[in-house]
């Protein structure tokens, strides 16, 4: 009986994980197909790969796309965080209507921020292009790294901080060595979950600016000639690219449970609070 | 200097950069083109019935899409969370990598695979069945939509029910309540809040996309997002298009609003922020 | 934690290597922000451009329509420095006083151009706009699925070729197709007629398998369609690499375009933009772009050196018989609006 029904959860899952790469595989594939066409198989062929790697214009995007990621999630980190620590110490009626605020461009839909940002931009005669490009990556970013911060200050234990305080620290030290290590997790997590959006955003870049083309903004602009094998080589190299850090990642991360991780957090944590009072001692 | 005051240059960006543009589409869409008075011109021409069979079109796939990543979502989420540790840590990453590729891409995958050319119809064709129109209708965009957003469902359930505690359910095991019950009365009024953020994350993106029904619908049939596209990128801001433009996304804007609050209402858990990573 | 810090590395790692990649080279001191249309333009020329001008750091965007083009240069913040818009829109566009006027003494190869090219309806004095290509708008079909002679727009509304039409994505040339068959001008401001030829598109958008714009001719190449309404230069492409496909014009008339180089006058590269015309009205430069593009060129010089076999291909180079049949569009100041909603309208149905 048991047996059964997990038989046909695998087969479940496994059905949906197809649904989820098939497509992603024969993107793959053809990417290798020498022919244009998907109607035939033309034979083996590199030759897609290099088309796309001659073609400056998807190397200009993809320098572009790469650069304002990086970018935009640092600022919106920086900016992010310490827009977090500061509502977070606010008085409830303030820290509500600030929260308020920044949830704006989380709930509306991305078409609606794009239309605004341009004419917000047109407006405030902002260069056209790359300037506005960041500009607004780094505001739709900004909302989801104080999301992923906030939590983490809310756990952090505020006795700490003000033990700290009673000890000496100067409250920027006291930020720095005992609040800022608390929520670093919510932070990084932050980052990479800016970078991602960035990366990943087409509607918000598309409207917001025009001159600057990221990699999603040339693929729409390929994928509405039709199909076009250089997109699927640009695919599967962007598939192996992310599989193979994830992979990398985990293999090195090693085995850990959920119970582990939890542990290790725990010990870390006391491991902050020491070194926190050691260099309060210090100061004194 | 007050930890408070960590938030100012924040505030200020979000004044120019968040608040001030959604008061500039206020503007814009009560605004008439020619004199800048105001003028409800603009809000009329969007609701008119036209673009309103546009709305309710777009909300009909929406619902549609929502609905089927729910159906396929919730169990893939429920079987994950019923799994060992390790193997659903492993399994959840698969099902989010796709994530990690770009939007356009994920949408064009399923170019090569609906196209009258494409792998399906080749595949019928060899089998001597003779071609299906895939590409170019509803049912392209729909699956196109199901595709991009369906992780947005799994993984805001999956956290839910991976928290939920051991015990309740024993519990109720214990008290002899069958598996069919247990599930009906314990495990899925638990996962509430996980069903209502994922719906959110699938329905919001799925009534504005734009990209999606240009590529996979062929033009054929408009959606929401296309309108909006349509008055700024087609009718130009010469013609008025700003203008209508802005009071479409202004409809809009309300519409999200309304159904984030009705959301609210069902879920008073807490913010559900940085559930994708 | 240590995942994330790893996973971050990596990434930065990855940023670095892009970097190096793209940096290098010689210092880019110039630059061209180039608005065309998608695929009318040999990519080799443009990148013997780039090399042979390397300190020109060209941006090249593409639009599919007209209506697209028109609105990023009337953009108040518009940052083109050279564009590719039609004759209508020239009009319009010289109107609104948004085009610099274009020093002829500036372009060496300006002689090149043939004379029946320069001053037409749409800019007299040819003060603002150097010609680029010509063509005409028709029918690509595809004989083994069209067994009937294509000589009229009729045939686009036939039920047996349901679901094998394919119309164009652009108000002005579906618009076209409708008033033409209709027996009115391409160019009417009869609310009437306009709501006439409303009536039609809508009655054969079940017959359309997709409006598409470059799509086309690819779709056409590999036989997913019977039937298109394209560019002459797309169907000219297309039957070079599909022999089973043709190309008409209809009898009732069609559309005969001319697009020209144009520099906005808010752009900030003007140097830059003299040296792309210049160079692509080179002969040699302005052959290998018609023979790859498909379209009909108005420099005389580099039809001298073009292949007789292409000269004589009707699509390419049009008989006057053609050319006599088909209108060009002109502006439609206010009237436009009526054109806009009555497409709006069709598209949201």
């Amino acid at each position: 009986m048991k047996s059964k029904s997990s038989w046909g959860r695998n087969f479940f899952i496994g059905l949906m994980l197809l649904f989820m790469y098939a497509p992603i595989i024969i993107m793959i594939i053809y990417s290798f197909n020498a022919s244009k066409t998907m109607a035939n198989w033309g034979g083996f062929s590199l030759k897609w790969y290099e088309a796309l790697f001659s073609d400056r214009d998807i190397m200009a995007a993809l320098e572009v796309t790469v650069t304002v990621a990086v970018l935009s999630s640092i600022t919106a980190t920086f900016i992010g965080t310490a827009a977090a620590i500061g509502i977070h110490s606010m008085k409830r009626r303030w820290r509500n209507a600030m929260m308020y605020c920044s949830n704006i461009p989380v709930i509306n839909p991305d078409i609606v921020t794009g239309v605004s940002l341009m004419f917000a931009f047109s407006l405030l005669a902002v260069p056209q292009g790359y300037t506005r490009l960041l500009l607004a990556h780094i505001t739709f970013n900004i909302p989801y790294v104080i999301l992923s911060v906030m939590p983490r200050l809310r756990q952090t234990s505020n006795s700490l901080y003000e033990a700290a305080l009673d000890l000496g620290a100067k409250p920027s030290v006291a930020l720095r060595k005992v609040i800022l290590p608390q929520i670093m997790p919510g932070v990084i997590s932050g980052a990479i979950l800016a970078f991602t959006l960035s990366i990943d955003d087409f509607v918000i870049s598309f409207f917001s600016q025009q001159g600057a083309q990221n990699l999603s903004i040339y693929i729409y602009s390929l994928a509405r000639r039709g199909i076009n094998p250089k997109i699927n080589a640009l695919s599967a190299l962007m598939f192996v690219t992310v599989m193979s850090l994830l992979l990398t990642v985990n293999f090195l991360g090693g085995k850990s449970s959920p119970e582990a991780r939890k542990k290790r957090a725990q010990k870390k944590e006391a491991r902050i609070a020491r070194k926190a009072g050691t260099f309060v001692m210090e100061e004194n | 200097m007050k930890r408070k005051y960590f938030a100012i240059p924040y505030a200020v960006w979000m004044l120019v950069l968040i608040i001030a543009p959604m008061i500039l589409i206020m503007m814009y869409a009560f605004t008439g083109q020619a004199d800048g008075a105001f003028t409800l011109d603009n809000i009329k021409e969007a609701l008119n019935p036209v673009y309103m069979k546009v709305l309710l079109r777009s909300l009909e796939l929406a619902v549609i899409s929502t609905v089927i990543c729910l159906f396929l979502g919730y169990p893939i989420a429920y079987f994950l969370s019923r799994m060992p540790a390790r193997r659903a840590a492993i399994l959840s990453m698969l099902f989010i990598v796709p994530m990690w590729m770009n939007f356009l891409l994920r949408t064009y995958a399923w170019m090569n695979i609906l196209d009258t050319n494409g792998l399906i119809n080749q595949l019928l064709v060899a089998l001597d069945l003779g071609r299906v129109k895939l590409m170019n209708t509803q049912g392209a965009v729909v699956v196109g939509m199901v595709y991009n957003y369906l992780p947005f469902m799994i993984l805001p359930i999956y956290n839910i029910l991976q928290k939920m505690p051991k015990e309740s359910i024993e519990a109720a095991q214990d008290l002899g309540s069958t598996d069919r019950q247990v599930f009906t009365k314990v495990v899925f009024p638990l996962s509430i809040p996980g069903v209502i953020s994922g719906i959110t994350m699938v329905f919001i993106p799925t009534i504005t996309t734009f990209a999606i029904s240009r590529l996979l619908g062929g033009s054929q049939f408009m959606l929401y997002g296309d309108l909006i596209e349509n008055q700024f990128l087609s009718v130009g801001q010469a013609n008025g298009g700003w203008h209508v433009g802005a009071a479409l996304s202004f409809i809009m804007m309300v519409l999200v609003f309304i159904c984030m609050a009705i959301a609210n209402h069902f879920d008073k858990g807490e913010e559900n922020g940085g559930t994708m990573i | 934690m240590k995942k994330i810090a790893l996973l971050l590395t990596a990434v930065l790692l990855a940023v670095a290597l892009v970097g190096c990649t793209g940096g290098g080279g010689v210092e880019k001191t110039m630059s061209l922000y180039v608005l065309n249309w998608g695929d009318y333009i040999d990519e080799e020329i443009l990148e013997a451009f780039r090399k042979e001008y390397s300190y020109i750091d060209v941006h090249y965007d593409t639009m599919t329509s007209n209506e697209e083009m028109i609105i990023r240069l009337q953009s108040t913040d518009s940052i083109y420095d050279l564009c590719f818009p039609s004759d209508y829109i020239i009009t319009k566009l010289i109107k609104q006083g948004l085009l610099a006027e274009v020093d002829t003494s500036r372009l060496t190869n300006y002689g090149n151009i043939d004379k029946r090219f320069l001053s037409l309806e749409f800019d007299p004095e040819n003060r603002y706009s150097v010609p680029y290509h010509w063509g005409t708008v028709g029918i690509l079909y595809n004989t083994t699925m069209v067994d009937e002679p294509v000589n009229s727009w009729d045939i686009l509304w036939n039920e047996k070729y349901d679901d094998q039409i394919y119309m164009y994505d652009s108000v002005r040339d579906s618009m076209m197709v409708a008033l033409t068959k209709l027996g009115y001008s391409s160019n009417t401001t009869d609310e009437a007629q306009i709501l006439e030829a409303e009536a039609l598109l809508k009655q054969q958008k079940p017959l359309v398998a997709a409006y598409g714009t470059d799509d086309l001719r690819d779709r056409m190449i590999s036989g997913s369609g019977a039937l298109a309404v394209t560019y002459s230069g797309d169907a000219y492409a297309a039957v070079i690499e599909n022999p089973d496909l043709d190309f008409a014009v209809p009898d009732e008339g069609s559309n005969i375009w001319f697009d020209n180089m144009i520099i906005p006058k808010s752009s900030k590269n003007v140097d830059a933009a003299y040296l792309f015309i210049d160079y692509l009205l080179r002969a040699d430069v302005a052959a290998a772009n018609a023979s790859y593009i498909g379209y009909s060129t108005p420099n005389k010089a580099a039809m001298e050196l073009l292949d007789a076999e292409m000269l004589e291909n009707d699509v390419f180079n049009p008989s006057q018989d053609t050319i006599d049949r088909c209108n060009a569009f002109v502006d439609l100041g206010e009237a436009e609006k009526l054109y806009h909603s009555a497409w709006t309208r069709l598209k949201a149905e």
